[in-house]
């Protein structure tokens, strides 16, 4: 079951700007889904069109299978990327306030409050003014604000912009905590490393078009790119002549005694056959697919998008 | 329903804002104690007691000067004006009157000192000796003083106007003159102190980042509204204050004084004037001719004030002050969308500000003619009608021409709200962009 479903989404600023162009896209229940893109691709465009900050010139967005409504508002928190406070409010009494505008009572607001600010800690900010608070303490209270009315769609845009290493850790522990609890986490990011630890599924975005999509085994899988890493000892000559027929060599070094060589398959070949004509040829003590990181993987979409736009 | 949540915290963090308590009780205070301290002062002034001497080279002209509570005179056994100085630095005279002996001829008398001598001292010398100088030649020419008297004619004018409905009233127009004034004054102070708050608080929000976060629960619309009406109450709570409080502190403070008309009684002419022009209503008292001094003119302008309907005025006080605050507070709230910080404000202050001064400047010439083309057509133009429509009030409107220019100025705070609120949530998700008209026109036109 998907928690959100977008088809065919539209979204244009004036006459010429295309912002979103045709998007279809599913998010499963219970997942962490990725929303990757380089910037001013239309990330944010679609969050806000989620939220309903704007609305799709065109397509339809659905939650639960329901057409978006604003009933729909309080399931869904949303940490935005441009997120501040006001300076000179109290952290409790602000806090109070965004919680009630999510809907809940002020005795149920107050109640969970107090909750995650024993959990995290920060129960002696309660009082003091935010201008008196850091950066990362402010973004603490955001992150408190935007779960705090337990919705079942979290929308959180460059989470870890701003925090230092310690609170990005407490931060993931949470979000990975949440997902546990049953929410469906949508993470719009440009750190790639925090992609492949927590997501599950992702997008990618790239000139307002959707240019990949899929959970991250599947992505993977598409983008192996069917090279493996050696470990051998032996004649590495006669090695190379025996591959270089149906195999591709795309690089090979000597190392103490070992080579080390990555192959490409070509011709649909197996790794099986690989290692049968390897193993006359020497000793093979390591063998492993290269697996392409999220990083490769972003550039390469996009490059190649880029380059058939 | 969240709204009134945003509603409520616009009120609350303003009205328990410092500047906002001491704004709130200073105002009023500073009125009071102005209005006591002036009673207050020319009562001081005039009790206290000047000498002045007098060499009189005509030997008979001080026989004119008289006491009074204030001034006493003393005749120096001295002739001409060549040792005056000597006199003057032996003596305790405040000031030495020198009277030629010429003086039904030349018509000028001399007063030395080395301060100032106040104005009651010198206009009391003046039309002393005038006086006695025109009875001089009046009974010279044969004709008594009390033939003069009986000559001299005061007219009464009460313009009595006819309502649309048959009624009578009787209307002077000195009250209604001020009483117009203040309320088309006050409607432009306040649009202006709150619609300028209103900008203010969504560039404050813009700029704190706290908007995306907001606008996710609520729509941008409601958050407007929510601030607009917010604000609005802020400034009632602030004029009904006010309103109690000077009157209070007033009350309190004349009672304990001393009434103030016995003061006024005593001061001269010339000085209330003075002090009257020096603030903006002064221009309308002088304009009708009026003279604070004479008690039967404090009976009179009490019997006007009971001639106003006070209600009528008040609610149409407040109908318009909330009218042409919605209407400029939305104007404010586009701006304040539009911009990044306070500074990028002026391109757009301009236009909005503009119909506010075009306001005032229209009052002072709809004060003297509040019935003419220029006050009629300024009060149902709705960016206008708040401030003239106000100082026409008190004189009466035809009942015709204030339906029409409520009318007119519902509409078009509606379609002003509803114009800002295309910019605004346009706008607030706008950073670190210069925004010009052809822009704002885009965003309106933006079906969402």
């Amino acid at each position: 079951m998907n928690i959100l479903d977008a088809e065919g989404v539209y979204k244009t600023f004036g006459a010429d700007h295309l912002v979103l162009n045709n998007i279809h896209l599913s998010i499963p229940e219970g997942s962490v889904f990725g929303l990757l893109g380089p910037n001013g691709a239309g990330k944010t465009t679609f969050i806000r069109i989620i939220n309903q900050i704007t609305a799709p010139d065109e397509g339809q967005v659905y939650f639960r299978r329901e057409p978006l409504s604003p009933g729909h508002i309080e399931r869904i928190g949303y940490l935005p990327e441009e997120r501040g406070l006001y300076k000179k409010m109290k952290v409790g009494e602000q806090a109070l306030y965004l919680a009630r505008l999510k809907g809940l009572s002020r005795h149920d607001a107050l109640k969970r409050l107090k909750h995650w600010f024993v959990k995290l800690g920060i129960e002696e900010w309660w009082g003091k003014k935010v201008e008196e608070l850091s950066k990362g303490m402010q973004q603490k209270i955001q992150f408190v604000i935007t779960v705090l009315h337990e919705p079942s769609l979290l929308i959180f845009d460059e989470p870890f912009s701003g925090f230092d290493p310690i609170n990005a850790n407490m931060l993931k522990r949470e979000i990975l905590e949440l997902k546990e609890k049953g929410s469906t986490i949508i993470f719009s990011t440009h750190n790639m490393s925090s992609v492949e630890e927590l997501c599950d599924h992702i997008a990618l975005i790239n000139d307002s078009e959707l240019i990949l999509k899929g959970s991250m085994e599947q992505i993977r899988k598409d983008f192996r790119s069917h090279s493996y890493e050696l470990e051998f000892t032996g004649n590495y000559n006669k090695m190379e002549a025996t591959l270089s027929s149906d195999y591709q060599i795309e690089n090979s070094f000597q190392k103490e005694d070992k080579q080390y060589i990555t192959v490409k398959l070509l011709h649909n070949l197996t790794t099986n056959q690989l290692i049968q004509q390897l193993l006359p040829l020497g000793n093979l003590t390591g063998f492993k697919e290269v697996i392409p990181s999220m990083n490769d993987i972003f550039i390469h979409a996009v490059e190649n998008h880029t380059k058939a736009v | 329903m969240k709204t009134s949540i945003i509603l409520q915290r616009e009120y609350s963090t303003r009205v328990k804002k410092k500047s906002f308590v001491i704004m709130t009780i200073l105002a009023p205070l500073l009125m009071a104690g102005f209005i006591i301290g002036y009673s207050y002062l020319i009562m001081a002034e005039e009790t206290e007691e000047r000498l002045i001497g007098i060499i009189d080279d005509s030997m008979i002209m001080h026989e004119s000067l008289q006491n009074t509570d204030a001034i006493k005179f003393e005749l120096i056994d001295s002739k001409g004006d060549e040792n005056i100085k000597e006199l003057y630095d032996q003596s305790n005279y405040h000031a030495i009157l020198f009277i030629p002996e010429n003086i039904t001829v030349s018509n000028t008398v001399k007063l030395f000192s080395e301060s100032q001598p106040s104005q009651a001292i010198t206009s009391h010398i003046k039309t002393s000796i005038e006086n006695y100088l025109e009875d001089q030649r009046l009974i010279q020419e044969g004709i008594s003083r009390d033939l003069i008297s009986s000559l001299k004619v005061r007219l009464n004018l009460d313009s009595i106007k006819w309502g649309s409905d048959g009624s009578v009233s009787v209307n002077t127009t000195s009250t209604a003159m001020i009483v117009g004034y203040l309320g088309g004054f006050l409607i432009y102070f306040f649009i202006f102190l709150y619609g300028v708050q209103v900008m203010r608080g969504i560039i404050e929000e813009k700029t704190n980042r706290i908007v995306e976060v907001i606008i996710s629960s609520v729509k941008p619309f409601q958050l407007m509204m929510g601030k607009i009406i917010g604000i609005a109450l802020v400034g009632l709570t602030q004029f009904i204050a006010w309103v109690v409080l000077i009157a209070g502190f007033s009350f309190i403070g004349l009672t304990y004084f001393s009434p103030s008309h016995d003061a006024a009684e005593l001061a001269p002419a010339p000085v209330t004037q003075d002090i009257m022009a020096s603030n903006p209503a002064g221009e309308a008292i002088e304009a009708a001719g009026m003279n604070m001094t004479d008690p039967d003119m404090i009976q009179m302008i009490m019997n006007e004030l009971g001639n106003i309907n006070f209600v009528t005025v008040l609610l149409l006080f407040l109908f318009f002050f909330i009218g042409g605050y919605l209407l400029y507070a939305s104007l404010f709230a586009s701006i304040g969308a539009a911009v990044d910080s306070e500074t990028d404000t002026q391109q757009f202050m301009m236009p909005v500000t503009l119909p506010l001064v075009l306001g005032i400047m229209v009052m002072i010439n709809a004060i003297q003619n509040p019935d003419g083309n220029i006050a009629f057509w300024f009060s149902m133009i709705p960016f206008t009608s708040p401030i003239v429509m106000m100082v026409r009030i008190p004189f009466g409107v035809p009942v015709w021409e204030l339906s029409l220019s409520m009318a007119l100025l519902i509409l078009t705070f509606i379609i002003t709200t509803w114009l800002a609120s295309k910019i605004y949530r346009t706008g607030i998700l706008m950073y670190g962009k210069k925004v010009s008209y052809k822009e704002l026109w885009k965003w309106i036109k933006y079906s969402r």
